[in-house]
């Protein structure tokens, strides 16, 4: 076995790897082992938002999915019907407009909308920030609207408890083989505007097949905030796993 | 797009690694990335002397050491290697392949022009 990284050894197949961990540093240089992970800021202020969470018993959840799946229209239900039983509060991400905090607020939680210009996902830096701003009760569920994008939000920890992706059956069946590090990242599967269904060819036992096949632990819900259907289901999700004990 | 935050949170790392090590210019910078990382070679390669601009990274070499994905197959027991994450087991042909490797995404090592 190779001392330097581990790999196998003789056999390596590695490209460009097996010669390169022999070369010394060139006269005149010096070599710095960093072994770092190139996510480690954000993963360290990740787990910082999380003891946060633990701390103050607040239950984050981040909703990921392209863009069009139904996040805002979903977490208007879902604040309506949560709404009296516990405190909710909304972090929303978009490149540009309020318009998704406006809508959030109007439904009846508080709501910070962030921007991010360029940048295609929310990072626990900017999630932190969000908490310092909205400062939610203790118990609180903190719903996060992720940047609408299958890609890059699979790769950023903000700290959430369960990563929930969204999937409408708008989009096409394959989704979860075209993005399957997003439907690798989730805990969650909600399958959204199933009250289109009856309109559509889209096979849902073939699309939650190949969600389970990037993904053999998901769990799956069928949704529609528009009709209601599913929802208690939804709320049942959110309401036992909000009330189990959380892990910093 | 994330490759470009991805290199400018590495590059920030550097810079605090040479304050407080206290080197200079670096010289070569080598990253390990995984198949299954996520992260994709060739717009690292196009974000790394963007990201490096006025930073002690600046005309840097990017070495990047791409280790390929593996998997352990459910149903044969086989480590198996895997160009993605939903590679069906290519010794058995299931499908429960549970990933094992291949999701690094890491700065290595830098070289730095000695004092």
């Amino acid at each position: 076995m190779c001392t330097t990284c581990g790999c196998g050894g003789d056999g390596a197949t590695l490209d460009g790897h097996a010669h390169a961990h022999g070369a010394p540093p060139r006269p005149g240089r010096r070599r710095v082992s960093l072994e770092q992970n190139l996510l480690a800021k954000n993963d360290a202020l990740a787990a910082r938002n999380r003891e946060r969470c633990a701390a103050q018993g607040w239950f984050t959840l981040n909703l990921v999915s392209s863009p069009g799946s139904g996040k805002t229209t979903l977490l208007e239900a879902t604040i309506r019907r949560l709404q009296g039983r516990v405190p909710v509060v909304v972090i929303e991400g978009d490149q540009q407009t309020s318009q998704d905090a406006d809508r959030i607020k109007a439904a009846g939680a508080p709501a910070v909308q962030i921007n991010t210009g360029k940048g295609c996902h929310l990072d626990a830096h900017m999630v932190g920030h969000a908490l310092d701003v909205l400062a939610p009760a203790a118990g609180a569920v903190v719903m996060i609207e992720n940047v609408g994008n299958l890609v890059c939000p699979a790769a950023f920890d903000l700290g959430e408890a369960h990563k929930v992706v969204i999937l409408s059956v708008t989009e096409g069946e394959d989704k979860p083989l075209k993005y399957p590090d997003m439907f690798a990242a989730a805990d969650l599967l909600l399958l959204n505007k199933v009250d289109l269904l009856p309109h559509l060819r889209f096979d849902v036992e073939q699309c939650l097949a190949f969600a389970r096949r990037v993904n053999p632990g998901i769990e799956v819900l069928r949704v529609s905030a528009q009709s209601g259907e599913g929802l208690d289901a939804w709320i049942a999700w959110i309401e036992a796993r909000r009330l189990a004990p959380q892990q910093a | 797009m994330h490759e470009l935050s991805i290199l400018e949170g590495m590059i920030q790392g550097i810079q605090e690694e040479a304050q407080a090590r206290g080197f200079g210019r670096v010289l070569q910078v080598r990253l390990e990335v995984g198949r299954l990382s996520g992260a994709e070679v060739a717009a690292l390669r196009f974000g790394f002397d963007v990201a490096a601009q006025d930073t002690v990274v600046e005309g840097a070499e990017l070495e990047i050491i791409e280790v390929p994905g593996s998997g352990l197959c459910h149903a044969c027991g086989a480590e198996v290697e895997l160009e993605a994450r939903f590679d069906l087991c290519p010794a058995c042909g299931d499908g429960f392949v549970t990933v094992t490797g291949g999701t690094e995404l890491r700065i290595k090592d830098i070289d730095v022009e000695e004092a």
